[in-house]
């Protein structure tokens, strides 16, 4: 299995690997932001959290299709479909090298982009400790979709499409964890811990689901 | 331990491929399959190796040392049309891969790397890219991936395609060595591998199947 995971992030880093594909993709969108909605840096700060959010799903979703497709096409998922190893925990392994190389980038450039945002200190501790909770759990559900679209030539944006709904929550509670740490009122604790829930629970579906469907998409 | 298929049949969307199907392989025995384009021999080969459901029969493994394995699977290596390298990483970074990932099974023992490169006759050139290599050499080189890695059933789908005649009579040295160690082999192939005494199984295609008995 280790084995499984330095292969996943050699590929990641050698020639057309991908892993800064994400992170390359996250910088763009947040560093146009400011020039697009001006400087007024009191709007910026408020926004800040939710379109590092944004960005960073966005970004996290890109190179998901690849992730199984490309053992497809040269014939290694046969293999691998063929050990002894549970494929979930195959699926867990790839997933996990798959966060490492793309998502991971995505937590460590997030305090710098959010130097872009007019974020304070707080807001950019909350954002990437969210992130940091949060990407994994985009990473899983996105493993169940590149899966059911693994046959698919050009199943890229469709994987997105058929991911979005359920990483929303996932959205939706990593911001407002972010909000909660800034905004005096608000507990910080409870939207985060939902967070950390949803991350646990797509950690286990995540993979079962992607498993499931690999062994239905023989051909 | 020996590999047993009876009556198999499989069907590839509404139409059926082949129908009952039956072999036995035993240890130190090889069944090449032959039969013309599309008469359904890659077909038999992945549902033998489970990557295809099937639609009656079965496949199991019997005899001696057949509980060790929990699937069919899981005691085979399938060379297939595609190489299952990367192109990415080097022949050295394919092969360790696949000797760590695969590991042993039950009953050998997979050799190491650089020799079983050199069993395939390309010593020196592990450490290229394996993408650098010409289709011939890549098709070496997934031949020593059945190598470093103990199964005793191989599966192989047109193993010697894109290969030289002397790489044919390499191949075929390989799969007899492998045999006299009490391995298996499943062969679909054209071309004939140079294997001695081998059974053979005649594939006719749909074709060669009655429609009436479908109807």
């Amino acid at each position: 299995m280790t084995a499984l995971l330095f292969r996943d992030l050699k590929l990641a880093v050698r020639a057309g690997g991908g892993a800064m594909i994400g992170v390359l993709f996250f910088m763009t969108v947040v560093a146009v932001i400011p020039f697009g909605v001006g400087p007024d840096l009191n709007l910026l700060a408020r926004i800040g959290p939710a379109i590092l959010w944004i960005g960073a799903l966005l970004a996290a979703l890109l190179g998901l299709d690849r992730l199984f497709q490309a053992e497809r096409e040269d014939g290694s998922l046969d293999l691998i479909l063929m050990q002894e190893t549970p494929l979930v925990l195959t699926v867990l392994v790839k997933c996990l090298a798959h966060w490492l190389a793309t998502g991971l980038p995505l937590v460590v450039a997030s305090p710098l982009l959010a130097l872009f945002m007019n974020m304070d200190a707080a807001a950019m501790a909350a954002t990437m400790l969210t992130l940091l909770v949060g990407t994994p759990a985009i990473t899983f559900i996105g493993a169940a979709g590149a899966a059911v679209a693994v046959a698919l030539p050009r199943g890229g944006l469709l994987v997105s499409i058929l991911v979005l709904p359920l990483a929303i929550p996932v959205l939706i509670f990593g911001v407002s964890a972010v909000y909660a740490a800034v905004q005096e009122p608000a507990p910080f604790l409870p939207p985060f811990l939902f967070l950390t829930a949803l991350t646990l629970v797509f950690a286990v579906i995540g993979p079962v689901a992607a498993a499931a469907a690999l062994r239905a998409s023989t051909d | 331990m020996r590999l047993v298929a009876e009556r198999l049949s499989a069907r590839r969307g509404e139409d059926l491929i082949f129908r009952d199907i039956s072999f036995e392989i035993g240890p130190g025995e090889a069944l090449v399959v032959k039969g013309p384009n599309g008469s359904g021999k890659s077909t038999l080969l992945r549902v033998v190796a489970g990557l295809l459901p099937r639609e009656a029969g079965k496949v199991a493994l019997a005899g001696e040392g057949a509980q060790a394995f929990e699937t069919v699977a899981s005691a085979c290596h399938y060379l297939g049309h595609r190489n299952a390298m990367k192109r990415e990483l080097t022949v050295e970074e394919n092969l360790h891969f696949w000797k760590a990932f695969a590991g042993d099974s039950h009953g050998g023992a997979g050799v190491a790397i650089d020799a079983a490169a050199e069993a395939v006759g390309l010593g020196g050139i592990v450490h290229l890219p394996f993408g650098y290599l010409s289709a011939g050499q890549q098709r070496r080189m997934a031949m020593a991936k059945l190598l470093v890695a103990w199964r005793p059933i191989w599966i192989l789908d047109e193993p010697t395609a894109a290969l030289d005649a002397a790489a044919e009579t390499m191949f075929a040295g390989l799969v007899n060595a492998h045999l006299s160690q009490g391995g298996l082999a499943l062969a679909a192939t054209h071309q004939p591998l140079g294997l001695g005494a081998a059974q053979e199984l005649h594939m006719a295609g749909f074709a060669g199947v009655s429609v009436e008995a479908w109807a």
